[in-house]
């Protein structure tokens, strides 16, 4: 029964995944900005957890808190000083701007850290277990994740839909010049949609750290590409849509896996393409792009 | 009391100057109507005094204070509300939402959901559909309602009767003193002259970008205000008698 | 170019009525000449130079054709890919393929180029389905499928890279013709080009560019221009795949051939040279080159510096360098830009 067990690691793996497209999906959704710097964000995300563990002592699951708090601040300022003015200079330009910074991170963690994995153990919950039955164990952490991911996309909605700063980051992403005739700056509405979305980004990137033990610079070219797929997956403009996308990918390459060990990528990013070719506006999507 | 000073305003876009020396006062309490053809430059002083459009030359006044750099947000904060020609609802919101964001402004005043859904109670029947979902004449009262929230002292409206059936026009109209007896001035983009002399105290006529008429309702007559809305020759230097 | 201008423009070619379009200007002609004396001077180099230059050229020579033609497809067809790299790797091993079916390698890379090139047109039904943001990284997706399908053939050297099979054996003439088929592939990728951005593709492009659902009801055929666009520019990759693959004697990495920091070079040599312009992105390549060829040895610091350049480049002079050379001076190497006049005698403009 490995399928059954794959499909289980797949499911929490799409947890992951999940959350760090919550972030995409949001800055997306609010300003039309595909951020390529996602990835490494995320990256940047573990390695401030795995530093404020290693070098100020902070206790590795507060370590998230730090992460967050930190890349959230960075988000905001990252839209004051450069994506503001990127939005009104031209359509290309927030793309340019987040390219550029998807370099500028890699090479600076590789000058300051090396290219060697920078750790951030979770001890003894990343391989503690829950055992059903002979065939299918699930992993404590793992199951955590997919937990955190349901909580974090939930606590999202409810953000957006219940209170007043998330109706009005939905007014404004619907017609920002209308919500500044009722008094709103729009810019502000758009830093908070940027820290938001690094929020989340810190989190996702600190639970992958957690989940393989470390971290390397580089590893945000990989995590790009599946953020951006479970969104595609799922559907633009539906958060649920981005934790069923997350967890269609992270099934597609744990059963990849599976079949043969070189395979999981491939199968992931075939499955992507299969979902673009026979359902371009996603599972669970609303639109589809015109 | 004066509540809007506009002093030799002129605007435009980029290669066009739509507002060539506008000047016109506003007194609390009043409301004044802009009346003119289409293309006359109404709605770009509506957008100069919200503060949308920024101004090539001349001074506003609100409150007595200098705006003319303040920039559109906030000018909202300040107490200028905007009902914009086309309306712009947020078309993923709800009719509630819609108000909702409108009280960010987070002015005191009467104007709160439960107030404007007594004005308007087609609201509160519709209050949890979707703005895209409604009619032409629902929009327009969402959007005036959720000008309304933002507690203004100034309200300006521009072209609130375009595209809609007359009854409707009737309904959002008989809104008006409602909002005039909260303490709220309005200044009135209309095109439809029947509808403006009912409720105007003030008038200014534009043409081309100028004022080529203006007084009170009263002192005005019918023939006078309808050459200067067609612009012809003779009104151009004609001033009413008060 | 307004789209005001291209629908003056359309009807004046149809009524011809007394609207003129000029385009390029007294510098045009002399530009021209400029440009094929220097043409000629490069193809004479490897008789006179050693082959550390003509083997540092051919790397100018191919960041060159790689530049322009991104420029086309991002700054003409507004299609910013971070793909490229799959055209890049895929033009690479078809060298192999065909040169291992008997073929010298310089047939071969032509011969990859165009089959590569045919291979984007079914590609682009895929790829048109995302735009923008999700465009760029739906590219970068089809770049990863394409260097792991490559990988699983032994034939074609899995995970290893492999070598080119048959070859000039005399490293003088083969570094020579490799400097040649270099030369070439730049030179033509320049020039097509510029023949497309005066063709009436061009002219739709341009107004493409500037606002797309506009042009939609002018009657352009928008997405099959594009479509021709991103073949020609997966040629022209593909190409330069080639041409890399058979300057290294074959390919040492396929991660390395395939891999995402050749649309980071093409992305900064566009935008740091000019984006929407002929000129622009050969400026941009000259000064990658020579950034690279300088500064690559003090390690990763110089990559964040080009980073960050181009993202203030970006932000604060979005024309780029030659953006602000064309600004002062009016000069254009290449002229696209049409001007349209009206010949006003006595009649009222419409």
């Amino acid at each position: 029964m490995n399928w059954i067990n794959a499909i289980v690691q797949g499911i929490m793996l799409g947890g992951v995944f999940a959350i760090a497209a919550s972030g995409l999906s949001l800055m997306f959704g609010v300003m039309r900005i595909a951020n390529l710097a996602h990835g490494d964000l995320m990256v940047l995300g573990g390695y401030l957890a795995a530093v404020s563990a290693k070098r100020w002592g902070i206790p590795v699951p507060l370590t998230i808190l730090v992460s967050v708090a930190l890349l959230g601040a960075l988000g905001w300022g990252l839209q004051r000083a450069a994506l503001d003015r990127a939005l009104r200079t031209s359509d290309m330009a927030p793309l340019l701007v987040t390219f550029g910074v998807s370099v500028i991170i890699p090479n600076v963690l590789v000058e300051l850290f090396t290219s060697n994995s920078e750790p951030l153990s979770i001890g003894q919950l990343g391989t503690a277990s829950i055992h059903f039955g002979s065939d299918i164990s699930v992993g404590w952490f793992p199951l955590i994740t997919l937990i955190a991911a349901v909580v974090v996309l939930g606590a999202l909605e409810l953000f957006l839909r219940r209170t007043q700063p998330g109706r009005i980051l939905r007014a404004t992403s619907d017609d920002a010049p209308t919500v500044r005739l009722l008094g709103i700056n729009d810019r502000r509405v758009y830093a908070l949609a940027t820290a938001i979305s690094l929020a989340t980004v810190a989190l996702a990137g600190t639970l992958y750290t957690m989940k393989q033990g470390g971290i390397t610079p580089f590893e945000g070219q990989l995590t790009v590409l599946f953020a951006f797929e479970a969104v595609i997956i799922g559907g633009i403009g539906s958060l649920w849509g981005t934790l069923v996308g997350g967890i269609v990918l992270g099934v597609a390459q744990s059963v990849g896996a599976q079949i043969s060990p070189d395979l999981p990528l491939l199968i992931g990013h075939l499955v992507f393409l299969a979902v673009l070719a026979l359902r371009p506006q996603g599972i669970l999507g609303r639109e589809a792009f015109a | 009391m004066s509540v809007l000073t506009v002093d030799n305003l002129a605007a435009g876009y980029q290669d066009f100057q739509a507002v060539f020396d506008i000047s016109l006062e506003l007194q609390e309490g009043r409301l004044l109507a802009l009346v003119g053809a289409n293309g006359a430059g109404k709605t770009s002083v509506l957008r100069a005094i919200a503060g949308v459009l920024r101004p090539w030359e001349g001074t506003i006044r609100f409150g007595g204070k200098d705006v003319t750099a303040v920039p559109d947000h906030q000018r909202a904060r300040l107490g200028i509300g905007l009902v914009p020609e086309g309306r712009h609802l947020f078309p993923t919101l709800t009719v509630e939402e819609n108000l909702l964001v409108g009280a960010a402004t987070k002015r005191p005043g009467p104007w709160n959901l439960q107030s404007v859904y007594e004005m308007l109670p087609l609201l509160r029947d519709r209050r949890r559909r979707p703005a895209a979902r409604l009619s032409g004449g629902e929009q327009q009262a969402v959007a005036i309602g959720r000008a309304l929230m933002g507690n203004p002292k100034l309200l300006l409206l521009d072209e609130v009767s375009l595209g809609l059936a007359p009854l409707v026009v009737d309904q959002i109209y008989q809104a008006v003193p409602a909002i005039r007896s909260s303490g709220t001035s309005i200044l009135l983009v209309e095109q439809d002259l029947n509808r403006t002399l009912t409720v105007a105290d003030d008038i200014v006529c534009i043409l081309e970008g100028r004022v080529v008429l203006s007084g009170t309702s009263q002192g005005l007559s019918r023939e006078a205000i309808t050459e200067a809305y067609f612009g012809s020759a003779r009104s151009l230097a004609r001033k009413a008698q008060p | 170019m307004t789209l005001q201008e291209v629908a003056e423009q359309r009807t004046a070619l149809t009524h011809s009525s007394s609207l003129h379009a000029r385009r390029g200007g007294k510098f045009a002609v002399a530009g021209l000449i400029l440009l094929g004396a220097t043409v000629i001077l490069l193809g004479a180099l490897p008789y006179v130079a050693v082959p550390s230059i003509t083997g540092q050229l051919v790397k100018l020579f191919y960041l060159v054709a790689l530049a322009s033609t991104w420029n086309l497809l991002a700054g003409y067809a507004g299609m910013v890919s971070v793909g490229q790299q799959a055209y890049v790797g895929l033009g690479a091993y078809a060298v192999f393929v065909f040169n291992d079916q008997g073929l010298d390698v310089w047939s071969s890379a032509f011969v990859a180029a165009v089959v590569v090139g045919a291979l984007a047109w079914p590609v682009s039904y895929l790829a048109f389905r995302l735009r923008g943001g999700y465009f760029a990284v739906g590219t970068w997706v089809m770049a990863e499928v394409a260097r792991l399908i490559i990988v699983r053939f032994d034939s074609l050297g899995a995970g290893q890279g492999r070598e080119i099979a048959t070859i000039t054996n005399d490293p003088l003439v083969r570094q020579a013709d490799t400097y040649w088929l270099a030369l070439a592939v730049m030179v033509l990728a320049v020039a097509v080009v510029y023949t497309v951005l005066r063709s009436r593709l061009g002219l739709d492009l341009q107004a493409i560019r500037d606002e797309e659902v506009a042009a939609a009801s002018l009657g352009v055929a928008i997405t099959r221009g594009k479509r021709y666009v991103y073949v020609i520019a997966a040629g022209g990759c593909a190409a330069v795949g080639a041409v890399i693959c058979i300057s290294s004697l074959g390919v040492a990495s396929p991660n390395a051939i395939f891999g995402v920091q050749y649309s980071a070079f093409m992305i900064f040599m566009v935008i740091i040279g000019g984006i929407g312009t002929i000129e622009g992105p050969i400026l941009g390549a000259v000064v990658y080159f020579l950034l690279d060829k300088y500064f690559s040895q003090s390690g990763v610091w110089y990559l964040v510096v080009v980073g960050a350049t181009a993202i203030v480049v970006a932000l604060y002079l979005p024309r780029g360098l030659w953006g602000v050379i064309a600004d002062r001076t009016g000069f254009a190497l290449f002229p696209v830009r049409h001007r349209v006049s009206a010949d006003l005698r006595g009649e009222a403009a419409t």
